[in-house]
């Protein structure tokens, strides 16, 4: 912030559009200009937005195969334990190890594992539960979770520039442009 | 949608087609969907029948409290239980819920892995129709065991006694597949929940609604980055949930299956249970979505196009579940085991027989009406029907229980089992519970996913869909 506007910093700039297609299209033409610090705020999921807005390593499904593999090693290796090691039990003359009988279970903890971390992972890595964050400080945002698409530049961006950046969002067909307060 | 970009021209319809009903009638905007879903639980009049249900609901649910605690007094010797028949009700009701719950895992993960965008409008509903039909069906092998306040002896956990889990039965299997699935079932109706409780944060005038569903929203604001996670999260529960609900219903078999009672002990009983729990499961959602949308006026949500899709299914998994039958008693005449002949026979002939032919009315015969489109679209006839069919499972296990147990081997041993007044209280007592969680669901959640819903209207709004 320079001393020689008095205005507080701000968190960045957001813009309205009506449709997740208009929205699409200014994402494109904002990219192009060059800012890499921006998010897209939709009611409901929009096929290639995330790729469009600069997002594209994904873990979770890595997260989420090795908590499957730790789910069935654990599982499977409890069994072995207690059946052949802590507890050896002769049933019937039947092996101790006897592998057959542990899938059910092995199998289950494998989902259990998985399904845990497809979940926990998603949010931890969303950095949810996240009550306050700056772009709520916009009135109309909360029509985001209703029938809204916004469009965010981040003040943090390089070529951030408060008034230029604004009259380049105004030009997008935005509905409206507001400053996003911290 | 494959088919939206298709020119005109790509397959000309036969004479005579008649276009499916859409899965979202009327001219709904994001808003208008937005508004008539959140409104249901944040502005709308709760309707007088809600209170009619839920009352009958939470009456019968105190009817659960007496019985259990009358149960807890004197030990399940209040039951119907004896030797040889020491499976009663316990089991039959156990089994018959943990089905009803499968219908809401197929809709919301195998019909989502399938791409079937009528799944949309009922999959909230159905998941939490799951969760509560599992909580019905997790009370009676716990009140059964006789001192349900040690059910933690069943998990492996290091105790002073030096004792594990007998991992080689199917009953500690149904332990693990069973909380398993409850666990699951619980992260996915959460997970489908998240942005929508965002969106009741926002429309609700409600202060501390807003901090609840505040909460529960977990903060979410619809990022791009953060749907993306979303949706590969769901997916991947999709997928996770697809092979586990197959997996519950096998390992219930067992249960039976590893047993060398004769009527229990064949291989048919993992398909057979799996698609009976899918038919009795669809029989449930329809029981309960047809008055609903009705009282709440979802018809355009919740359109023909749903109800017909679940009575084919239901008729599906009805004709599998009647081919399981007939194996049944074919590999009992082919397998020429004495034992296994006589099962049949007594199925058929003996003490129980009355029950047997009502089974067989209620889940072979009844459900071959809805061949006919005429009335697969009459929402009363419907509405009955489905009401037959979990009358007709609830008489499967019935029959799958008492007939098998009650003269195995040994002619010295047989006995006769009828459930007591108990019985049919704490049976009566479950469905309480789940009517009263289920209107309690209706009153404070949004029962249609809002934002798969707006999804929808996107889709509906391209040019030459549904041509």
């Amino acid at each position: 912030m320079e001393r020689a506007d008095f205005k507080p910093a701000i968190y960045g700039l957001m813009a309205e559009f009506d449709t997740p297609d208009t929205l699409i299209q200014a994402v494109r033409k904002v990219r192009a200009e060059g800012y890499t610090r921006i998010d897209a705020y939709t009611p409901f999921p929009v096929e290639g937005l995330a790729e469009e807005v600069g997002f594209h390593s994904n873990l979770l499904p890595i997260l989420v195969l090795g908590a499957g593999i730790v789910g069935a090693l654990g599982g499977f290796g409890l069994q072995y334990w207690v059946s052949k090691i802590d507890y050896p039990l002769n049933v019937g003359g039947r092996p101790l190890n006897s592998w057959p009988s542990f899938i059910p279970v092995t199998f289950e903890l494998t989902i259990l594992f998985a399904a845990l971390t497809a979940v926990l992972g998603m949010i931890a890595l969303n950095g949810l539960p996240m009550p306050y964050h700056p772009v709520f400080n916009v009135p109309r945002f909360a029509m985001a979770s209703q029938d809204r698409f916004f469009l965010c530049v981040e003040s943090t961006d390089e070529k951030f520039d408060r008034e230029k950046t604004l009259t380049f969002l105004q030009g997008l067909h935005a509905k409206a442009v507001t400053e996003v307060d911290y | 949608m494959a088919t939206v970009d298709q020119p005109k021209t790509a397959t000309p319809r036969p004479e005579g087609y008649e276009a499916p009903p859409s899965v979202l009638e009327g001219d709904h905007t994001y808003a208008t969907v937005t508004d008539k879903i959140s409104g249901i639980v944040l502005t709308r009049k709760t309707p007088l029948s809600w209170f009619l249900i839920f009352g009958v609901g939470f009456s019968l649910m105190m009817v659960f409290f007496g019985a259990v605690g009358y149960l807890l007094l004197k030990g399940t010797g209040i039951w119907g239980i004896n030797v040889p028949v020491a499976w009663g009700f316990a089991i039959i009701n156990f089994v018959w819920w943990i089905g009803i719950g499968h219908a809401g895992t197929l809709i919301s993960a195998i019909l989502l892995l399938m791409r079937q965008e009528w799944r949309t409008s009922i999959n909230r509903f159905a998941e939490a129709m799951t969760l509560f039909a599992v909580a019905c069906a997790g009370m009676f092998p716990i009140l059964h065991m006789g001192r349900p306040w040690l059910f933690y002896w069943l998990l492996p956990y290091p105790n002073v006694m030096s004792l594990w889990p007998q991992f080689r039965s199917p009953l500690v299997w149904d332990v693990f597949a069973v909380s398993t699935y409850g666990t699951v079932s619980l992260l996915f109706w959460f997970v489908g929940l998240v942005p929508d409780f965002g969106t009741m944060r926002d429309k609700a005038q409600n202060g501390t609604a807003r901090v609840i569903y505040g909460m529960l929203s977990l903060g979410w604001r619809g990022s791009a980055s953060h749907w993306h996670r979303y949706e590969t999260a769901y997916l991947l529960l999709a997928g996770l949930a697809t092979p586990l609900v197959v997996s519950v219903h096998t390992v219930v078999s067992f249960d039976f299956a590893v047993s060398v009672i004769p009527g229990w002990h064949t291989t048919v009983f993992p398909p057979y249970f799996v698609a009976g729990a899918i038919y009795s499961g669809f029989a449930m959602v329809l029981t309960l979505v047809i008055p609903i949308r009705a009282i709440y006026g979802l018809e355009d949500m919740i359109t023909r196009r749903h109800l017909n899709n679940m009575a084919k299914v239901m008729l599906a998994t009805g004709l599998i579940v009647a081919y399981g039958y007939m194996i049944e008693m074919f590999m009992s005449w082919y397998g020429a085991n004495n034992f296994e002949q006589y099962m049949s026979r007594n199925r058929m002939a003996g003490p129980y027989a009355p029950i047997f032919w009502s089974l067989i009315l209620c889940n072979v015969l009844t459900p071959q009406l809805l061949w006919f489109k005429r009335f697969r679209n009459n929402v009363v006839v419907l509405f009955l029907i489905s009401i037959v069919v979990n009358i007709g499972m609830w008489l499967e296990r019935y029959v799958i229980v008492i007939t098998s147990l009650h003269r195995d081997y040994l002619p010295s041993s047989w006995g006769m089992y009828h459930g007591t007044i108990w019985d049919y209280a704490t049976y009566a007592g479950t469905i309480g519970l789940f009517l009263a969680l289920m209107f309690l669901f209706i009153r404070v959640l949004p029962m249609i996913s809002i934002f798969e819903v707006r999804s929808l209207v996107k889709t509906n709004r391209r040019p030459s869909h549904t041509e």
